[in-house]
């Protein structure tokens, strides 16, 4: 699946509703992985999720999914599968009912479709549950029907709006695993979360959105190198933080290095990485000094977006 | 990708909208009979039938005595006034109405449209339901008064005046004014669903309008539903001293014009459908 032509793309997309911005001169193209949209509430994550599936139409611009327009349902939805934040559901239908049903709108014969329904409901570990009406689960079950709908047909795009809300810790390692299967076999899958936590553990690249703006994309380490204003920050487990720091302080990219709380380590703010990572080569080498590891300490969605949007992560 | 479609107009393509019109019917005529969206069509079609149960009733006990043309005319009195006007107006509104405007109350809508399936094809499919189940409630509901009007005159007078060279075709004509009294309010109910946010606002409005086309000017009267459809009925029925008369129709013009109607209905919903987004927030 991976190389088909297109990849998702966006050029200069502008969605109003009405006078209300929803999503502003999105220039987007999205390669297969695992993709977040992260930004607060109101931001234009939805809105970029139901452009994509062509549930609505951009005033401006155009969206393209593997090279098909998203105002061709009867092409892209072969492709795409979409799991939305709407929680509801056709009433009185059980889960293999509801994901048989909607396999036959999708054309899929009577043998096809219940091979289908039964592969994604064991997917998303429902199987119990399966012959039970939906108005009957609970939130998390809820949750996995609407994921097992959207990977049913086996697209090669999968859009997933905040899919691990609702999910127990289990059955979110679980889902994530799964969603971590889908992306090896070359999936686009794009994705929304509240948890930054969580986004940074199945994240290949992130868009970052505030209000209906695309304010930065890629991979989250390329998105952090471009944030200059704020240094960037290394945590180096050392045997002589003290000596360390005198040595550093000499530089000028170095702005600020101080010994963390168990003595073991020093955090490390600089403007140019890689220079310092050469210069502490040098001092580790030159003092004899013992590391037991070098990490960025901001490099993660969290921090990334503490620094673009200025809110408390978390909340996305 | 067994069910992807080649080009559009090839037998490919139409078997799989065939499947894909198979697929909806189940699962509209499924929520039309047993879902809680059916609970008022069986009370809309329960009152007309208790109605003709009860004058049976009465008959059979002896407590009045009526002729079977005596029983002809207020038949059709109760058709025209209730089935029709009534029963069938209201009925096709519910189950028309609710084939775009309920799914998106009740935020489903989008698991059609995020299905590969053509929009045109959709509204012809959920229409196609919508017609299937109003036909098997009100021609049955028809059906069913027809027989127990004539219930109390024994069993082979009422099979003469029902199937009989007297009453098959009177028999005939309610039964084929009853669907085609589907086709026309369907297709009237499908266009104010799909095209305004508060459907009762039209609905009243048009069951008003219907309601006074007695009064109209005759050239006024050819623009509703119900017009053609008593034109169609056997028996005419007195509709008052401030009643404007007019020519009723011929068959040969109300029958193609229901049909024309629908024709054009379903046209602008193949339009209106191809623009139509999913934001429930806003509807």
């Amino acid at each position: 699946m991976t190389g088909e032509a297109g990849g998702i793309v966006f050029e200069n997309v502008s969605k109003f509703y009405g006078d209300v911005l929803g999503v502003n001169r999105v220039d987007l193209a999205i390669p297969p992985g695992i993709t977040s949209l992260v930004g607060p509430n109101g931001s234009g994550k939805t809105t970029l999720m139901n452009l994509m599936t062509g549930l609505l139409r951009p005033t401006r611009g155009r969206v393209a999914i593997l090279g098909i327009p998203t105002d061709r349902p009867e092409e892209l939805h072969h492709r795409v599968g979409y799991c939305t934040a709407y929680d509801s559901f056709p009433r009185a239908l059980t889960g293999y009912q509801f994901l048989y049903s909607y396999l036959r709108v999708h054309g899929r014969m009577h043998a096809d479709a219940q091979a289908l329904t039964g592969r994604a409901i064991e997917r998303v570990n429902l199987t119990e549950a399966a012959e039970r009406r939906i108005g009957a689960y609970s939130k998390g079950m809820r949750q996995r029907i609407k994921l097992a709908q959207a990977i049913a047909h086996e697209p090669s795009v999968l859009v997933l709006d905040e899919p691990l809300n609702g999910l127990d810790p289990m059955v979110r390692s679980e889902v994530i695993a799964l969603l971590r299967d889908l992306a090896h076999e070359g999936r686009h899958i794009i994705l929304s979360s509240h948890i930054l936590h969580e986004v940074d553990l199945v994240s290949d690249r992130v868009v970052i959105l505030s209000q209906g703006y695309v304010v930065a994309e890629g991979s989250i380490q390329s998105v952090r190198r471009e944030i200059v204003e704020h240094p960037i920050q290394v945590l180096v487990r050392c045997d002589q933080p003290a000596l360390l720091a005198s040595r550093i302080f000499e530089q000028d990219h170095v702005v600020e290095a101080k010994i963390v709380e168990d003595g073991r380590g020093l955090l490390v703010h600089t403007r140019d990485a890689d220079r310092f990572y050469l210069l502490l080569n040098r001092i580790v080498v030159d003092h004899g000094i013992r590391v037991e590891a070098v990490a960025p300490a901001d490099e993660d969605v969290q921090a990334v977006y503490q620094y673009l949007v200025g809110a408390e992560g978390g909340t996305a | 990708m067994s069910a992807e479609p080649g080009p559009s107009s090839t037998p490919r393509a139409r078997e799989l909208w065939t499947r894909q019109v198979v697929a909806v019917l189940r699962i509209e005529l499924r929520k039309n009979f047993w879902g809680t969206r059916a609970i008022p069509l069986y009370l809309l079609c329960l009152g007309p039938v208790l109605l003709l149960a009860g004058r049976a009733l009465v008959l059979w006990q002896g407590w009045a005595r009526e002729d079977p043309a005596a029983a002809a005319v207020f038949y059709a009195n109760i058709y025209q006034s209730f089935l029709l006007r009534f029963v069938l107006f209201f009925g096709c509104a519910w189950i028309f109405t609710n084939l775009f405007r309920g799914e998106i109350l009740d935020r489903t809508l989008h698991f059609y449209f995020l299905s590969p399936i053509r929009r045109e094809v959709l509204v012809v499919a959920k229409f196609a339901a919508g017609l299937f189940a109003s036909a098997a409630f009100f021609v049955a509901t028809t059906a069913a008064t027809l027989v127990l009007l004539f219930a109390p005159y024994g069993a082979s007078a009422a099979l003469d005046r029902l199937l009989g060279s007297t009453g098959i075709g009177s028999t005939a004509a309610y039964l084929g004014v009853t669907a085609l009294g589907c086709l026309g309010y369907g297709a009237v109910f499908l266009a104010t669903g799909l095209l305004v946010r508060n459907p009762m606002i039209p609905a009243i409005a048009i069951l008003g309008w219907e309601s006074i086309n007695f009064l109209l000017p005759p050239l006024l009267k050819k623009l509703s539903v119900i017009y053609y459809l008593v034109s169609l009925c056997p028996l005419p029925v007195s509709q008052g001293p401030i009643a404007l008369m007019a020519e009723p129709t011929p068959a040969w013009i109300s029958v193609p014009g229901l049909l024309a109607l629908t024709a054009a209905v379903l046209l602008l919903a193949r339009w209106r459908i191809r623009g139509t987004e999913i934001s429930y927030l806003t509807d």
